[in-house]
């Protein structure tokens, strides 16, 4: 993880918070200017104060001071609140805008989740960092120097203390610091742990008590609550034992610098006014440097997500087909030369060569896992092969614009993602402008409507976050029906039936076959029922691919 | 985060992670919440008023070190002889080394206690939780909630309670001090700590609330953005939609800065209104005390302490809005600690069944809602003992239904349900799983090893019995594979595991389990027919002879064996027999089987 309090790729990536951040910076000037201003008004009030007399022009500049610095609180606070509203919508775009620029096989499996998480909830942690840490950040540079600035002109001698004994809080925190965040990180990865061990218990719930372990479990839970506990205080008591070294560190200071002020005072050496400044600013130099010291914890979680979404963002692109690339027609051969796939831990194709012929129509079958849905994310360009290459009518797919070529493909996923959107809007995912009484056969020739006749609002009825409300047979004709609407010469179709009963499936089957009429079409089938209309069957096992019919003639058989 | 500083609120609403202010709990009544949650801090009331009192002591301290500090000054600019600065002198050491002292052991006494209740806390949940027969969290957003409401009641009590009361009193006594000294002075200094410490909370309240209420629905979308745009980036890829949908979220990202900055605009306002009461309260202070004639040096020790007063009592602006942003999750905990400790497991007080365990569903009816078409209607089966029978029906015929009335998770609205002569619900929450159970619809594998995960089954088996029910399972193979063997870790919700890995993981935990009525629901999920005749065949073998199975499935592959077949449908029995008997006969069972079989003989035909 990025340790710097400021990452520096901030500026260049999200230019439009350059400027509130100068901003930012200007104001902090100020606001140490001010602290200065008060201060010292406070001394020449308190000074004359000692006499019983009122010095109404110092007290109004104290007043004045205090109003000004009010008004830089507020300044502060709402331009670190642009800033962080600012970078957090462009890094959101960014972020989502990454997937669009990787693809589809780039943000499949677990980075799904990150992403989600970070671009939604997680960069909301920024908040903190930037309303927070980063305006203490700025003081704690500015103050000092304002302090030193202004006590070297009352008393040099104390000013020589201060910057003498000033650096000891950075270094201090350094030392501490170091030792501190060490253990804080190791707690926070044993944190969640357990945080993920609780919420894993009550996930599971159903099945612990399927198995009578529910009432057990409970002393589980307390054990792992307890030992979290045991673990918190054991790091607590290191961070807090470094906040207390670095408030003593600040008080001895503050004594060195006032000892010799009042033995001064005493004799006489020393106008009141000047000690009483003195007083009142030594505090001041060595606070700033403290508060950002123990903001800096606060807002780790929030740096650690703008590290994470930098980076991200950042991730080289594969490079992609120029613009203008050539599209090779969809209704011609589509060939596999010699293809390899090799993923991080696996290897899902093995020198795989085929020809789809157009119009034919191919069943894949295989165990789980074997490379089947490899194939088709190949086709849809998902995946690029490791080696080898596919090509259409001899272009090679790699060089074809995906977009301009996924127009000609219609894809039935496993389990199709439904959208946070209206049932209509579902259907019409990739043709947002359909006319409705062509959406209406769509929805027809995918078996839905029924299903539609069931929902309250019918076509126009809002699903839920992950298209919650409609069973999985109900979610399959939904893709089925962003199939027809698609009329793309090639239909490829990931175990459109997994998962649905018999009954289910029958429909579904039958929506199936509707589509596939007349059209070169993939289909990457568990159960045997989707087998029957096959022109030919591929077998996959351990990414290799076997051919189990016979070719009709022309070619010779693999 | 607790190991932080407590200072660390912004005024911004709804911070993240936790303050997902959202309407669905709203604060119940005045602070019920709080008291529902506070009553689990009784046992260590003692170390939590004493990490107040020593939070209190600290702000005094650094109080007092400021005024006296003053004090000093001011006297010694009067030159007068050092012995009558002496104990000013030694109080000033004393302070400035006892705020440090006081703050270090209060930080760690508090969190000590806050911790501690936090352990009751969550096994308090998880025991409610636990106790509720139909408590369902499926949704992975609601649990993480549960689990950062947990931590909203460690910042209930360290982050607004503890710094919030200690505030308070500092504030009372500095008034109480000043009041010694000059009554007018500290008329004005009361004036300035009320706006400080109840007036400007009040007003950072509001403005959180209504922030919070402005702010969650937009990010709530935002999120759900999110989601679709990552989890459906496939969907969108293949049918070119990826830019229309981004463009849409980039546009509601826009318009949430919009709307975050306008908040700022307001919350921090509450901030310079702050300053600036520090500000006027110590000029007042002046004002008052040289009118009122107070000697000069005094004058000095009011102004500078009212400025360190007003500064301590502002940390309840701070705790205002923590509790503001803290109360809905309050709210969900406190819904789930309402219910007290559950009383449950005494009732009926019976224990484990005695002698042959017979289940018998007697004209069982169940109807999840009034009106609703039943689930089941008037089911009767029987299974003594040793006897395997399958449950098969189209989907939404009732089998998932038969399977909760089986392990009385859902209670049958007519007729009985007997084991071994006695009702079910006459047996002990605990007691009857060891009974009836087995594989049940949504099996969860754990984020713990393959070991653990199995021991579920039956704590303390041995060895050579997870490996019997493992091989039984088709599991034994990819095990002895792993390098770390049984010890081998499965990812959250068994992400390192495939589908059918993980089908098979619960299966065998089933077959370990192995108790005496063994139901399997849909055992063969997600398997391709090959593997799940196998896995079926050597399951049912590897059950005990005298133990009966109740199987429910949509294959109709694999059942010739069973000594009876129930076909259900709309809730009813509509067909039942032996397997050849029912293909022998016309209706729906032979209907599918003719079906499956074809398609399946075709393509175990062709497989090599």
């Amino acid at each position: 993880m990025n340790r710097r309090p400021f990452d520096p790729r901030l500026l260049r990536r999200v230019p439009a918070a350059r400027r509130d951040l100068a901003v930012l910076a200007l104001l902090g000037v100020l606001a140490a200017g001010l602290i200065v201003a008060q201060a010292t008004a406070l001394a020449a009030v308190l000074a004359t104060a000692v006499d019983g007399r009122l010095d109404r022009q110092a007290l109004a500049g104290f007043v004045i001071a205090v109003a000004a610095r009010s008004v830089l609180v507020w300044a502060q606070g709402t331009v670190s609140a642009r800033v962080a509203a600012t970078v957090k919508a462009t890094l959101r775009a960014d972020l989502l805008g990454a997937v669009g620029r990787h693809g589809p096989g780039w943000v499949a499996g677990q980075r799904a989740g990150q992403l989600a998480t970070l671009a939604g909830r997680g960069l909301d942690a920024l908040d903190a960092y930037f309303t927070g840490y980063l305006p203490q950040l700025v003081l704690s540079v500015t103050v000092p120097l304002a302090v030193l600035a202004r006590v070297v002109f009352a008393d040099w001698s104390s000013a020589v203390i201060i910057a003498v004994t000033l650096p000891l809080i950075p270094v201090f925190g350094a030392l501490l610091g170091w030792q501190a965040q060490a253990a804080t990180e190791r707690q926070w990865r044993r944190l969640s742990l357990l945080g993920g061990h609780f919420l894993d218990m009550v996930a599971g719930l159903p099945t612990l008590r399927a198995f009578g372990r529910a009432r057990a479990q409970t002393d589980v839970v307390r054990r792992m609550a307890d030992g979290h506990r045991v673990a918190t205080m054991k790091t607590l008591r290191i961070a807090f034992l470094s906040a207390l070294v670095l408030e003593l560190v600040a008080t001895l200071s503050v004594a060195l610098v006032a000892v010799p002020v009042g033995i001064r005072l005493l004799g006489g050496g020393l106008a009141l006014q000047t000690a009483l400044l003195v007083l009142l600013l030594t505090p001041e130099a060595y606070l700033p440097l403290r508060s950002a010291g123990s903001r800096f914890h606060a807002s780790m979680e929030g740096l650690a997500a703008l590290d994470e979404a930098l980076t991200i963002s950042a991730a080289p692109v594969a490079p992609r087909a120029a613009e203008g690339a050539t599209t090779p027609d969809a209704r011609r051969e589509i060939r596999f030369e010699a293809v390899t796939v090799a993923y991080e831990r696996t290897t899902a194709l093995r020198d795989v060569s085929l020809t789809i012929r157009p119009g034919e129509r191919i069943a894949i079958i295989g165990p789980s896992g074997a490379g089947k849905s490899t194939l088709l994310g190949l086709l849809l360009g998902f995946v690029t092969p490791t080696s080898g290459r596919v090509t259409v009518d001899g272009v090679d797919l790699a060089t074809a614009d995906p977009d301009t070529w996924r127009r000609q493909l219609a894809w039935v996923p496993q389990r199709a993602h439904l959208f946070a959107a209206s049932l209509a809007d579902n259907i019409r995912l990739g043709a947002p402008d359909t006319p409705p009484d062509v959406l209406a056969a769509a929805v027809h020739d995918a078996a839905l409507d029924d299903v539609v006749a069931g929902l309250p609002d019918g076509l126009d009825t809002l699903l839920g976050e992950r298209g919650h409300g409609l069973s999985s047979g109900q979610r399959q004709r939904v893709a089925l029906a962003r199939a027809f609407l698609r009329a793309a010469p090639v239909v490829l179709l990931d175990e459109p039936t997994a998962r649905l009963d018999t009954a289910a499936e029958a429909v579904v089957l039958d929506a199936t076959r509707r589509l596939v009429a007349g059209r070169t079409a993939l289909l990457v089938a568990h159960r045997p029922a989707l087998l029957a209309d096959a022109d030919r069957i591929l077998r996959v096992e351990d990414g290799r691919v076997t051919e189990l019919t016979p070719e009709p003639t022309g070619k010779a058989p693999r | 985060m607790s190991a932080a500083d407590p200072a660390d609120t912004t005024p911004v609403a709804d911070p993240a992670p936790r303050g997902r202010a959202t309407a669905d709990a709203a604060p119940r009544g005045r602070a019920g919440a709080e008291r529902a949650v506070l009553r689990l801090a009784r046992p260590y009331l003692g170390r939590l008023v004493g990490a107040g009192l020593l939070a209190a002591a600290t702000e005094f301290a650094g109080l007092a070190l400021m005024a006296t500090a003053t004090w000093l000054l001011m006297s010694a600019a009067g030159q007068p002889p050092l012995d009558r600065l002496t104990v000013a002198i030694v109080a000033v050491r004393a302070l400035a080394i006892s705020r440090g002292v006081l703050r270090y052991t209060e930080r760690l006494a508090g969190h000590d206690a806050v911790l501690r209740m936090i352990t009751d806390v969550r096994a308090q949940v998880f025991a409610t939780l636990a106790a509720r027969r139909s408590a369902v969290y499926r949704s992975g957003d609601v649990l993480s909630r549960l689990v950062s409401d947990v931590e909203a009641v460690q910042d209930l009590l360290l982050r607004v309670l503890v710094p919030g009361s200690a505030a308070a009193l500092v504030g009372v006594l500095a008034v109480a001090v000043a009041a010694l000294i000059s009554p007018p002075a500290a008329g004005a200094l009361a004036v300035g700590l009320l706006v400080a410490g109840v007036a400007l909370p009040a007003l950072a309240t509001a403005v959180t609330r209504r922030s919070a209420a402005e702010v969650a629905p937009l990010r709530g979308a935002l999120a759900t953005d999110a989601i679709d745009l990552t989890h459906g980036a496939a969907d969108l890829a293949a049918f070119g939609a990826t830019d229309g949908a981004l463009h849409a979220a980039e546009e509601r990202a826009r318009r949430l800065a919009r709307l975050e900055r306008r908040l700022a605009a307001t919350g921090f306002a509450v901030d310079a209104a702050g300053v600036l009461t520090a500000g006027s309260t110590a000029a007042a202070v002046v004002l008052a005390a040289l009118a009122a004639d107070v000697p000069g040096v005094l004058v000095g020790v009011l102004a500078v302490g009212a400025l360190a007063a007003v500064e301590v009592t502002l940390a309840l602006v701070a705790a205002a809005r923590q509790w503001t942003q803290l109360r809905p999750g309050l709210a969900r905990v406190a819904a789930l600690l309402d219910g007290g400790p559950p009383t449950r497991p005494a009732e009926g007080g019976s224990t484990d069944p005695t002698g042959p365990p017979e289940l018998r569903f007697d004209d069982v009816t169940v109807r999840y809602r009034d009106g609703a078409a039943p689930a089941l209607d008037g089911v009767s089966l029987d299974l003594p003992a040793g006897r395997r029978i399958a449950v098969v029906g189209p989907s939404g015929a009732g089998k998932s239904t038969l399977a909760a009335v089986l392990t009385g998770t859902v209670r049958p609205v007519s007729g009985r349900v007997t084991l071994g002569g006695r009702d079910l619900s006459a047996y002990a929450e605990e007691a009857l799983p060891r009974a009836v159970g087995g594989l049940l619809a949504e099996a969860y594998v754990f984020h713990a090893t393959v070991r653990e995960n199995l021991l579920l089954g039956r704590a303390g088996a041995g060895e050579e019995e997870l490996t019997a029910a493992t091989a039984a399972a088709g599991l034994l193979e990819w095990v002895r594979a792993q390098p770390a063997g049984w010890d081998t870790l499965v990812g959250e919700e068994g992400g390192q595991l495939s589908g059918g890995q993980r089908q098979r993981l619960a299966l065998a935990r089933a077959l370990l389990a192995a108790p005496p009525v063994l139901v399997l629901d849909e055992p063969t999920e997600g398997l391709d027919p090959t593997a799940a005749d196998a896995v079926l065949a050597s399951a049912l073998a590897a059950t005990p002879a005298g133990h009966s199975v109740l199987l429910i499935t949509h294959r109709l592959s694999g059942l010739a064996d069973l000594d009876e077949i129930v076909v259900l449908d709309a809730g009813r029995v509509i067909q039942r027999g032996r397997h050849a008997e029912l293909v022998a006969t016309d209706g729906w069972y032979r209907d599918q089987w003719l079906l499956q079989a074809a398609a399946e003989r075709g393509y175990l035909a062709l497989a090599p």
